[in-house]
């Protein structure tokens, strides 16, 4: 409890740039969805092997999900939401490992997150509708309405970096008090409710992440 | 009374975290027994209504997760306390 959960954890300099923990979690996991994914795919064909199946089931679950929630073809938008549940999935889960620590738990990594969501959600309804089609959904259903639409298009990216955040952090400071209490068995039942709240908070960033993309492109009914 | 800055940014913590959390709880369990409800009728429509559901309760979360953002800058990040 000595440490702020605001400040930021350095582990090491490289050079004049400090490294933090989270950056180096965050790299790890990305080494191993990379490493993961090429051996799955490096000798791809129809009869696939046991890892290649496995992958396939994942990306086509992960296509499903999507295509109910956008309701229209989901093959754009899977790379960019299925890396994310994915990636997300082993950042919440990475404090399982003794001596990690969730990346997402410090503010930086859902800010950039939001702020990648918060981005492409712009990009592909710019690129699906046209830039004045786009631009006209702000002034819907009435142009007095635009600073409102300006503004909840701002609280909605801060609540989705401040819900992941607040979450994660808040279950790894109950853990941390239930230990410093009460030593041995007692924090077991709590490190299992982490599993699954950081699994279901990356289900709800990744389905939120999608409705802010699938209300951007619009629905094909409403053309 | 050197200190009574510190003793009230940790009342306002205090404060923000438990009232904030009333509302949130109340709604949350209003949400959740009108799902139930519409899943007992329709148990087929479990699959959209539990998503929407999921969503829903991220939405009303949101209001006591900005309590504890306000009562962690109080805590760890105020700006009045040098």
């Amino acid at each position: 409890m000595e440490t702020s959960p605001l400040a930021p954890d350095i582990l090491f300099q490289l050079g004049p740039v400090p490294i933090s923990r989270p950056v180096v979690t965050t790299w790890a996991i990305m080494a191993v969805l990379t490493a993961v994914s090429w051996l799955g795919l490096r000798r791809t064909s129809v009869h696939a092997g046991t890892l290649q199946t496995v992958l396939e089931i994942v990306v086509e679950t992960l296509e499903k999900q999507i295509c109910e929630i956008i309701r229209r073809d989901p093959w754009p938008y899977t790379p960019l939401l299925g890396t994310l549940f994915i990636f997300l999935v082993f950042a919440n889960l990475s404090a399982v490992v003794p001596g990690m620590k969730p990346p997402t738990g410090h503010i930086e990594t859902p800010a950039v997150l939001a702020a990648i969501v918060f981005l492409s959600a712009h990009y592909f309804g710019v690129r699906s509708r046209g830039l004045l089609e786009y631009a006209r959904r702000y002034t819907k259903p009435n142009i007095l309405l635009l600073p409102l639409n300006v503004l909840s298009e701002i609280t909605r990216t801060f609540s989705l970096m401040v819900r992941l955040f607040g979450n994660i952090m808040s279950h790894e400071l109950v853990i941390a008090i239930v230990v410093f209490l009460a030593g041995l068995l007692l924090p077991v039942p709590f490190m299992l409710l982490s599993i699954l709240i950081g699994i279901i908070q990356a289900y709800i960033f990744t389905v939120l992440a999608a409705v802010f993309i699938g209300a951007a492109v619009g629905s094909v009914e409403a053309e | 009374m050197e200190y009574s800055l510190e003793i009230l940014s940790i009342i306002g913590a205090v404060v923000a975290v438990s009232f904030g959390a009333i509302g949130p709880a109340f709604s949350e369990g209003r949400a959740i027994a009108a799902a139930m409800d519409a899943i007992a009728r329709q148990p087929e429509s479990a699959g959209v209504l539990s998503r929407t559901l999921f969503v829903g309760l991220a939405m009303i979360e949101t209001m006591a997760i900005y309590c504890l953002v306000i009562a962690l800058l109080l805590l760890y990040a105020n700006p009045f306390v040098t």
